[in-house]
């Protein structure tokens, strides 16, 4: 059954081809040569050729070495010992802890029947209002973090890994700086979040074909996890890296490139992985969070593009605040009419007069005179940015939504925020309700008046 | 077609090389043997003695010297009564079905009756016996939910049939023979009420084809005002992702006035499908007073799910829905995304190594787009009534470009362009269809110079807005403020709809009348203001009452009462001058 070769007659990239008989297609074979032993998956059958990609990649690797097959795809362990564990994309332990071997799991296994999903109904809260209130993060969602380069998108989600109410949480880290990995490592550690946690990382010195793994491996786990009936968090950075890694192979296998030399099946690829995010009817659920980062800044570079179709919004990380504007979680209608009633309201209001003041900042810019509706523009507008948008900011749902009105009852009158009367009658702070109210009427036009700007 | 067996010589990712013995034919449907499971594969390329199969499962395990059993047919479709409200996969695996025989996961190599063999119609025979019949004419009839469920003569039937014998109204199973036809030759054919199609074909069993004239009202107000649909015709929803392509056609799919709804999702999030699985059995059809679903099919193959079946399932949905144009219904299919679909078609292009064109999609990419979209149609049938299909595809351009081969090729095939655009939805103006860049050559549910005219305030307004970019309010005269001022009210207050409000989300086309009336009159008025301040507070206040009457129901006291304060408003506002 396990027959041994010995006889590597091509090598190329992290490919290797020998001629072989009764090989399975995506089985697992062990490479041994005298610089080492490393695990090699079967990625083409062609006649008697097998095609083979050495995961610790084929350097070093002989022509005499020796490859045997094993009979099974890729495996990983799963039990409980795992929460508290760091491993590498392979699998294999990173932290000083034991080799796990028990309970083998297969990855990147079948896609879930969506007759067993279910409509996702529970807010992950996380204290941050950008979130919170304008996007909320819902169990079951797949979200990106698209950032520039040099954003601090670990930074955020570390917090996130601390702050979230959810069972588990699993991160998956793909050709991350060592030093990222430290930050991560003690940040959940100093906190305590590491004991709910299981690591994956590849790190940027790893063999490439393990940045592969990672989010199949983080996500197989994942997904035990949740038929066990936990929430489960997984959050991947950076899968930038991860389609570098697959259009770096794919060219090496002289596929034909489409966009900017990724391969064509790259959505496919993407998709397949983030569609393991799911609310499952009768168990658990499973929610990814996965830092994207643009190269040079450009949401068209086809990696965050595939993305954001994928994905049920996504997070734009500037200047070290979440953006407004793009960002989206398409999940939060499912969530927000129950929190508040003003919730939506809030959400949709701030964000429009908020487009405004950037307007506005940009009519000023240009040295144009500014009127007195420009005037509350541009208080609202630091005033939001100071107390809303500052990723610093931690404070339940509830009180950012009333401080929500609060900022809009010091910049506007109720009828200029466009808010359906209804609302304002109820939430608008009570201090000023009493001479609004006359206003609205058939006289509403003689009588709004702007009131004088305040400096 | 004899049955032909072959063996694995290669695999590459969904993609197998297969050597065969006899004849087999392009685009036949093979299964390769994997221990017990079959795997359900089809033809896509044949070369000398080796044929190139696209799998519609996960390839993994297969082996060199593994087993391949043709079947001599082209990937087909059951067609018969039972398919409302049925969920599918792209193949027509019926996914609640699979879900009790595999639980949470997609068991590869599962494949189930599309249709219940076991299920009773009550079939009551319309032919008699020595009746002539061709293709597609009517036998007899089962009631299926709220409709007469037409059982014709199978579509693959050419020449004419003498009746010879049709079943006694009773209850039969789908599989149970209704009648037996003699051909012109004297052989005869056992019909039931099952049939099959081959979903590449497209099915032509009708008298002819017409011009789609009557518009199909969906109830958004920017889509029947400004860019309507046809019955019959053909439309595409391209966007940014985040502009809210979905939303738009899921809400279409609630409201649309037709007969039947067939939803294609593919290659699109499973949690939207969801969506629809879950809540359309809650929702109430205002025209039926039945539940949602009664009237829709759903295929569904996301975007984690094979590649190859993502291909055929739009082909499926397409099928399906002509097979109930065939009935004398209208029928709107609904296709998300195409884009995932061409991806489809470019992976399976690039795997057999084929020339690519623009962006790599493979050059026939236009062609098949054009001959997809021309499957839908108005059309007589047989017996003088008329059905329709009408297909609406939101396509996915990468970077929210246009310029891209999917996009221009569904261009230059369909009746109307809905264009979504990210400034919009980045403003919260939703529907995000630009109101500048759309069009449609289909006929409005209003009257059309008052559609121009408000088209023309629309484009004149923002033509201002850009001016002011660069002059500053102060370098803006009175009127063109506010004509821009005139422009935005007509934006927020009847192009936005808020699709959460069971009242706004869905406009009547009678109520699209009155109000368009209305607020084209409003906007027609001279109106003078003392300064800018004055005219920005009115309008304010003019957009806020006509959201809170967008909210009102239309026989209610508070729309009548909100129309006459708005009236009043313009009026004092005119007055002033």
């Amino acid at each position: 059954m396990h027959k041994v070769y010995h006889r590597v007659h091509n090598i190329a990239g992290n490919v290797i081809n020998i001629r072989a008989e009764g090989v399975r297609y995506r089985e697992l074979a062990e490479v041994t040569s005298r610089n080492g032993t490393s695990l090699a998956q079967v990625i083409r059958l062609q006649d008697d050729e097998v095609s083979l990609q050495v995961f610790a990649g084929a350097r070093g690797v002989a022509t005499d070495a020796e490859v045997r097959f094993l009979g099974h795809s890729m495996q990983v362990p799963f039990s409980e010992a795992l929460l508290g564990r760091i491993f590498t994309g392979a699998a294999n332990p990173r932290d000083r802890g034991p080799e796990l071997s028990e309970n083998l799991i297969d990855i990147g296994g079948p896609s879930v029947n969506p007759a067993k999903r279910i409509i996702p109904r529970n807010m992950v809260r996380t204290g941050i209002p950008m979130i919170d209130v304008f996007n909320t993060l819902v169990e079951s969602q797949k979200l990106p973090i698209f950032a520039r380069a040099g954003e601090p998108y670990n930074p955020l989600l570390a917090r996130i890994a601390l702050q979230a109410e959810v069972d588990v949480i699993v991160l998956g880290g793909m050709g991350l700086k060592h030093d990222d990995y430290l930050y991560f490592r003690d940040t959940l550690e100093e906190s305590g979040a590491l004991s709910r946690t299981v690591m994956f990382v590849h790190t940027a010195s790893d063999p490439i074909v393990e940045c592969l793994l990672v989010p199949d491996i983080s996500l197989a786990v994942a997904e035990q996890f949740a038929l066990e009936g936990k929430r489960v968090l997984v959050l991947l950075t950076d899968m930038t890296s991860f389609a570098d890694a697959m259009k770096e192979i794919a060219i090496t296998m002289e596929q034909i490139p489409s966009n900017r030399g990724y391969p064509g099946d790259l959505y496919s690829q993407l998709a397949s992985r983030y569609e393991k995010a799911v609310d499952f009817d009768g168990a658990g659920s499973i929610t990814i969070l996965a830092a994207t980062t643009m190269p040079g800044d450009d949401v068209t570079h086809p990696v965050p593009d595939n993305t954001g179709y994928i994905t049920e919004g996504q997070f734009y990380l500037r200047n070290g605040r979440i953006e407004p504007f793009g960002s989206l979680s398409r999940l939060k209608q499912q969530v927000n009419g129950d929190t508040r009633d003003d919730h939506r309201t809030i959400m949709d209001t701030l964000i429009q007069l908020y487009a405004g003041y950037r307007e506005t900042l940009e009519k000023q810019s240009m040295g144009f005179r500014m009127s007195d509706w420009d005037a509350k523009l541009l208080k609202y507008g630091t005033r939001f940015e100071k107390e809303m948008m500052d990723l610093t900011v931690n404070i339940p749902l509830e009180e950012a939504l009333d401080l929500g009105w609060a900022i809009l009852a010091d910049c506007f009158e109720p009828m200029e925020t466009g808010i359906q009367s209804k609302l304002t009658d109820r939430f608008w702070p009570k201090s000023e309700i009493g001479d609004q109210k006359s206003e609205v009427g058939e006289e509403a036009v003689e009588s709004t008046e702007p009131a004088p700007v305040e400096a | 077609m004899s049955q032909t067996n072959g063996t694995i010589v290669g695999v590459n990712g969904n993609m197998i090389t297969v050597e065969f013995e006899d004849a087999v034919s392009m685009n036949e449907v093979g299964y390769a043997r994997l221990g017990e499971l079959r795997l359900m594969s089809e033809i896509v390329r044949i070369r000398g003695t080796r044929a190139d199969m696209q799998v519609f499962e996960d390839t993994a395990g297969l082996s060199v010297g593994d087993a391949v059993d043709f079947t001599g047919d082209m990937l087909s479709v059951e067609l018969g009564p039972g398919l409302l409200t049925q969920i599918y996969d792209g193949l027509q695996n019926p996914l609640p079905q699979l879900a009790e025989a595999c639980g949470f996961f997609l068991q590869r190599g599962t494949y189930l009756p599309a249709l219940p063999r076991d299920t009773q119609w009550a079939f009551t025979p319309t032919a008699a016996v020595g009746d002539t019949l061709t293709a597609g004419e009517s036998l007899g009839t089962v009631p299926e939910g709220i409709f007469e469920h037409r059982i014709m003569v199978p579509f693959r039937l050419r020449g004419r049939y003498t009746v010879a014998s049709v079943a006694e109204a009773a209850d039969y199973t789908i599989e149970d023979t209704v009648a037996t036809l003699t051909d012109e030759s004297g052989a005869t054919i056992e019909v039931s009420m099952l049939q099959r199609w081959p979903v590449k074909m497209p099915i032509t069993a009708y008298a002819e084809r017409l011009r789609p004239t009557e518009p199909l009202v969906t109830k958004s107000r920017t889509v029947d005002t400004f860019f309507p649909v046809a019955r019959g015709g053909t439309f595409c929803v391209p966007g940014p992702f985040g502009a809210g392509k979905t939303v738009l056609q899921q809400l279409m799919s609630r409201h649309a006035d037709v007969d039947v709804v067939v939803v294609a999702a593919c290659g699109e999030r499973a949690g939207e499908v969801v969506e629809t699985l879950r809540e359309f059995p809650e929702l109430e059809d205002p025209r039926t007073g039945k539940s949602l679903m009664a009237r829709t099919i759903i295929i569904c193959n996301t975007s984690s799910m094979p590649v190859a079946a993502r291909e055929a399932s739009v082909y499926t949905g397409i099928t399906l829905a002509s097979y109930y144009r065939q009935m004398g219904l209208n029928v709107l299919m609904l296709a998300d995304s195409t884009s995932r679909w061409a991806q489809a078609l470019r992976e399976t292009s690039g795997r057999l190594e084929e020339i690519p064109g623009e962006e790599a999609f493979p050059a026939y990419l236009e062609s098949v787009i054009a001959s997809f979209y021309e499957r839908g149609g108005v059309v007589t049938l047989k017996d003088g009534s008329t059905g329709s299909v009408t297909i609406g595809g939101t396509v996915s351009p990468a970077g929210g470009n246009f310029d891209e081969p999917v996009t221009q090729g569904t261009l230059k095939v369909v009746g109307a362009f809905h264009g979504l655009s990210r400034a919009r939805s980045d403003a919260r103006r939703y529907p995000a269809i630009d109101p500048l860049d759309s069009w449609s050559k289909y006929v409005s549910v209003v009257d059309n110079d008052a559609v121009e005219a408000g088209r023309s305030i629309l484009r004149r307004g923002s033509e201002v807005g850009q001016m002011m970019k660069v002059v500053g309010e102060e370098g803006t005269s009175q009127d063109d403020f506010v004509l821009y001022l005139k422009s935005e009210y007509m934006d927020s207050a009847y192009l936005q709809q808020d699709a959460f409000d069971a009242i706004d989300g869905a406009t009547s086309a009678e109520r699209q009348q009155h109000v368009y009336g209305a607020i084209s009159g409003f906007l027609q008025t001279n109106l003078h203001f003392a300064d800018k301040t004055k005219a920005r507070s009115f309008f304010h206040q003019l957009t806020q009452t006509t959201r809170d009457w967008n909210r009102a129901d239309m026989g209610s006291q508070e729309f009548k009462d909100i129309q006459g304060r708005l009236e009043h408003m313009v009026s004092e506002a005119a007055v002033n001058a």
